[in-house]
């Protein structure tokens, strides 16, 4: 097996194949996510060079800098790059699973279901600390996936089903988001829309430390799973016959998918097309097998976050841009570029 | 499936019918509301105006919302109808193709970069928005072999629909004081519309029924198929050209008066051509007529859902529809 590293430890209980080439372009990939995070870190009202936030990093700058880089853009950079890994993530599975390169949770309602559920907690329990935030959206997305499922099951779910759906649902609960807002007074309907378009704008350590075990913890999930997409990706017959439990699988799969949604949007709110370009990039750069796309994935989905959120931070200055602004201008060519390139399929 | 009025006569029925339900809702929602009236305060309005709260109620708030309720509802039914034959798919609607995202986005730049207020104006934005969100997600839904098929029409205009969206909340972020006034207009209303707004666009309106109309024949022929439409000898291009030029028009001063209001369009077909078959100019009539009604009885029900607040208009009609999409969604697409 020429290009790939074999690892057998133990008494070949088990043995591992690593495709050289995906560990170099992860490798590079999660490099230039560090370098990104430390241009970040030194960009805004006062500039630090990348040498200064590096100083800082490994504890010894001077108190000031100490101040800025720790306290104030640590959390955004650190949330950013969650945020943006999950999103990708939970865009790879669902590409996997529906088996549509066209789809991912935002367009198929599962950020939008976790939307509703957030502003209907932003708007009516003021007085409940924001920390229950995360697991209300959570719940929100997950509900939704259940009766997205539900719905488009008739003796199993298919992937076109699943889309027109999914549509459907996802301006359901743009229906519901708007009758909240024009409900609500006009202090919090600003509040909402920000959230709403995606922004990762005074978000705390406590967000960041709050998201990481579920972000990390689901991400490790999927790629156990990995063989199972990479089954589903054949298609129902296919894989039926291959002994694969593909409904049973489809489900558990589109699970791990709402929880990443969830916790993405529980600190960023919808920031869109990052689930969609992500995966796709990922893809062109390792092939399509599952295991080696989706640590990459949720690394480039970290790196598109990072970049647009410092676009939105610095560009219009002192007004902070939602970032999903910024996802959504490159990632709508995108996929008007992929509806192009699957015109035949 | 046989269509339940089966004959011309009962058709024509049908159709009286609907006028009178017309008449009787038009009635309630000019009586019914926070403020209640009855019939006489409405006639004693017009013939011996008293510059009473009611009567200015009526005559200032309520014919408005009924005028506005009533022709907004026939546009969006034929648009639905023209559209689901257009595109050959059941599932097809103002709101799913981004038309409605289109035009809104459009009117949001227009007063968040050059201070547009006018309504004449308001109008133009609203049709050019449509009309270009309406082109892009049909063009896309039909690249490639297989032509326009149901989920890459519904992709595109999700697509569409989610940048348009994200464009619009980012200009609203970026300019605080216009939020109020565009959120209101974005959640779709019939009501707090002044009469100009429908007078302006009504000439559109009226054109586009009758070009709707005279269409309903070509289109009966294209749905058998693009090559038996031209082995007939009919100019395919030009037939889609004038449908889509209506179905713009329809949109565009639907949104110009009342905002963005989706799903009436998806619904009314459905429920057309239950009643009376297949033949495009009934469905098409009916159609309209369904639309009227089910705009009307929705903006009698915002009024009462939670009062004394409003629930949109759009909002209602997107929570009714949503539950028929799904329908004919699992049903089956083959089966149109």
């Amino acid at each position: 097996m020429k290009g790939y590293l074999t690892l057998r430890p133990g008494k070949g209980l088990s043995s591992f194949h690593l495709h050289k080439k995906t560990l170099l372009v992860t490798a590079v990939a999660a490099l230039l996510t560090f370098v990104m995070a430390v241009i970040s870190l030194g960009m805004g009202e006062i500039k630090l060079s990348p040498l200064d936030v590096l100083r800082v990093l490994i504890g010894m700058g001077d108190e000031q800098q100490n101040l800025l880089v720790q306290q104030f853009r640590m959390p955004r950079i650190v949330v950013g790059i969650l945020v943006g890994a999950s999103l990708a993530a939970a865009g790879a599975i669902m590409q996997g699973v529906v088996r549509n390169p066209l789809a991912s949770p935002d367009i198929l309602g599962v950020s939008g279901g976790a939307s509703v559920a957030a502003v209907t907690f932003l708007l009516f329990f003021e007085t409940v600390s924001i920390k229950w935030l995360p697991p209300v959206a959570f719940l929100g997305a997950t509900l939704i996936m259940f009766l997205l499922y539900g719905l488009a099951w008739k003796k199993g779910v298919t992937p076109l089903r699943l889309v027109l759906i999914g549509v459907g649902i996802k301006i359901a609960a743009g229906a519901v988001v708007t009758m909240l807002i024009t409900f609500s007074p006009f202090l919090l309907q600003n509040k909402a829309i920000l959230w709403l378009t995606g922004s990762i704008y005074g978000v705390s350590c406590a967000d960041a430390r709050m998201i990481l075990p579920w972000t990390v913890g689901l991400i490790l999930l999927g790629a156990l799973m990995a063989r199972r997409v990479n089954i589903q990706q054949l298609g129902d017959d296919i894989s039926m016959s291959l002994g694969s439990a593909v409904q049973r699988d489809r489900f558990f799969l589109l699970l791990i998918c709402a929880a990443l949604t969830g916790t993405a949007v529980s600190v960023g709110g919808e920031i869109s097309f990052v689930a969609l370009l992500a995966p796709h990039i990922a893809k062109q750069l390792v092939g399509p097998s599952f295991g080696n796309a989706l640590p990459l994935s949720a690394l480039i989905g970290a790196l598109i976050v990072l970049i647009a959120d410092l676009i939105a931070r610095v560009a219009f200055s002192p007004i902070d841009i939602p970032v999903g602004v910024f996802t959504s201008a490159v990632g709508a060519p995108f996929f008007i570029f992929l509806l192009y390139r699957n015109r035949n399929r | 499936m046989r269509a339940l009025l089966s004959n011309t006569y009962l058709k024509i029925m049908g159709v009286g019918l609907f006028l009178l339900l017309l008449a009787y809702l038009s009635y309630a929602s000019l009586v019914f509301g926070i403020v209640e009236t009855s019939w006489h305060t409405a006639i004693d309005a017009f013939t011996q105006f008293d510059g009473s709260n009611e009567h200015i109620v009526i005559k200032e708030v309520r014919v408005p919302r009924v005028l506005n309720a009533l022709s907004v509802g026939i546009c969006l039914g034929i648009a639905g109808t023209l559209l689901q034959a257009l595109t050959r798919n059941p599932i097809a609607d103002v709101e799913l193709f981004g038309l409605n995202a289109g035009a809104a986005l459009f009117v949001v730049v227009a007063i968040t970069f050059f201070g547009i207020s006018s309504l004449t104006q308001f109008t133009w934005i609203a049709f050019l928005g449509a009309a270009v969100s309406g082109v892009i997600v049909y063009l896309l839904g039909s690249l490639g072999r297989d032509g326009m098929t149901p989920v890459k029409l519904t992709l595109a205009g999700a697509a569409i629909t989610a940048l348009a969206a994200s464009a619009r909340h980012g200009m609203m972020v970026l300019n605080e004081k216009s939020v109020d006034e565009v959120l209101f207009w974005l959640s779709g209303s019939v009501g707090g519309r002044k009469l100009e707004f429908l007078e302006s666009v009504f000439p559109y309106m009226l054109s586009a029924w009758v070009l709707a109309f005279l269409l309903a024949r070509p289109i009966q022929t294209l749905l058998m198929g693009d090559d038996v439409a031209k082995g007939l000898g009919q100019r395919t291009l030009l037939v889609k050209l004038a449908a889509g030029a209506a179905i713009v028009l329809l949109s565009g001063s639907s949104v110009a008066v009342a905002g963005p209001i989706g799903f009436v369009g998806l619904v009314t077909p459905h429920l057309a051509r239950f009643l009376v078959g297949i033949e495009t100019r009934w469905v098409m009539l009916y159609s309209g007529l369904l639309g009227a009604v089910l705009l009307l009885a929705a903006d009698i029900a915002a009024r009462f859902v939670a009062k004394p607040a409003e629930v949109p208009i759009g909002v209602m009609t997107a929570l009714i529809g949503i539950p028929f999409f799904i329908y004919v969604a699992r049903k089956g697409l083959d089966k149109g």
